[in-house]
């Protein structure tokens, strides 16, 4: 296809033979125009193959620059574009159009202040990621070569070491949606990467935090974050353990 | 476009939809009731899957089932201490357990303090008269009044 530059940008929207026209509906919200969130509805032409991402490409690129959303990498690495699809959690760049019918409800990550349109302040969700103290914590002396580790001791936390920080899982908990100050299972997970991690001396510490009152003890096993993780996490799994480490601990 | 100031700038951080009021608390130190109500709840809820089972078998299905319930079947069953103590610990523990489960759903689903607070007050001084009652009915229970 190719953009013809001398016609206003609502027309140049080709629609070519192997493409059909969906219905996206986009959750709106600018706060320089109206106090209030709104639906707002897109004819959008895709083909087989295209990502929702496309479809907010093709919106953004050919018929209303205005729309605003976060996105990077284009392909479920950088953890960019999480947001509300068809009521669920994903990552726009992962979820295929085909797999979501012809009318697609598109809403920001639910549960932290929305900026604009798709764009969430994660300012609150960082907070609590760094609240847990995600790096390396050692006691005694420095060693002069690396902190070796056996592939059984990696193994014990693999899974969580996958996380890209999209917060689908945070924003699809319904204890976090009505509770600020929990910490949600990102954080979780992020510290559980590092409680499990046999070079790390920080575990008690970190097992301490969580054992707050907004802590692992708020989670009520609704699995909302297991499906949402595009990863494939085992988000609620992770969220037990650490539980169970903090029952049998000694001392 | 017309340049925004700084005054301007700071409006412009509105609150809707959502923002959040409280952060992460820092203090490091576990309050650990939510610990063990987390594991009273499985414990609790593991007698009950025997306690409540059985129950329900011996109340509505075993040998006549609902048909042969009256006033005199319960006096039957009371007058065993054994299945007194069944239905003590069939009470508290369900009681306790259900009002614990209501307790976290209301947390999650009352916006307001206010509402949050009275809904827990209605919670607490319902679950607390159906303990106190029906403790004091398995307790004093008179086979006698039939007659
Ligand atoms: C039959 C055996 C039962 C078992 C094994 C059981 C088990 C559980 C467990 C493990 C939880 C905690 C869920 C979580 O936080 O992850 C729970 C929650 C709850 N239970 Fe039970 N329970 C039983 C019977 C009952 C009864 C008889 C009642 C009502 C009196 C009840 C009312 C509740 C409520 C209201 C919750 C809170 C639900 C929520 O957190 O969303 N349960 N139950
Ligand atoms: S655990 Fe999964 S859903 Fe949660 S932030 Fe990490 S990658 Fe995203
Ligand atoms: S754009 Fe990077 S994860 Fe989707």
């Amino acid at each position: 296809m190719t953009v013809v530059e001398d016609r206003p940008a609502a027309e140049q929207a080709p629609v070519e033979d192997h493409q059909r026209i969906i219905t996206v509906k986009v959750r709106r919200y600018d706060p320089e125009v109206d106090p209030e969130a709104n639906w707002q509805s897109f004819q959008v032409p895709v083909e087989k193959g295209d990502r929702l991402l496309d479809a907010l490409h093709q919106i953004k690129w050919y018929q209303d620059g205005s729309l605003s959303f976060r996105r990077s990498c284009a392909h479920g690495v950088c953890g960019s574009d999480a947001m509300r699809i068809n009521g669920v959690n994903r990552l726009a760049c992962k979820v295929l159009v085909k797999d979501l019918g012809d009318e697609i409800l598109v809403e920001p990550i639910k549960g932290l202040a929305v900026l604009k349109d798709l764009i969430v302040d994660m300012e609150p969700f960082f907070e609590a990621f760094r609240a847990i103290k995600p790096f390396l914590i050692t006691d005694g002396r420095e060693p002069t070569r690396e902190r070796l580790q056996s592939a059984e001791d990696r193994e014990r936390f693999e899974d969580t070491t996958k996380c890209i920080m999209c917060a689908a899982c945070t924003t699809a908990c319904p204890v976090f949606w009505n509770d600020d100050a929990y910490f949600g299972p990102q954080a979780i997970v992020a510290a559980h990467r590092f409680i499990f991690d046999s070079r790390d001396d920080g575990a008690e510490e970190r097992l301490e935090i969580l054992n707050d009152k907004e802590g692992v003890w708020r989670c009520r096993t609704t699995f909302n974050c297991t499906d949402a993780c595009p990863r494939g996490i085992q988000v609620t799994k992770a969220i037990q353990e650490v539980k169970r480490a903090l029952i049998f601990r000694r001392g | 476009m017309t340049a925004v100031t700084e005054t301007q700038q700071d409006r412009l951080v509105i609150e809707a939809p959502r923002t959040r009021k409280k952060r992460p608390s820092q203090s490091g130190r576990g309050t650990n009731f939510e610990m063990y109500a987390w594991i009273f709840m499985r414990m609790s809820g593991l007698l009950l899957v025997f306690l409540v089972l059985g129950h329900l078998s011996i109340m509505l299905l075993l040998d006549g089932g609902v048909q042969r319930i009256n006033f005199g079947f319960v006096a039957g069953r009371w007058a065993s201490p054994f299945w007194r103590t069944w239905d003590l610990m069939q009470l508290w523990l369900a009681q306790l357990h259900g009002t614990n489960g209501l307790r976290v759903i209301i947390n999650d689903y009352a916006e307001r303090d206010g509402t949050r607070f009275w809904l827990k007050m209605l919670l607490y001084t319902s679950s607390f008269l159906v303990l106190v009652l029906g403790t004091l009915v398995i307790f004093t229970f008179d086979p006698d009044l039939a007659g």
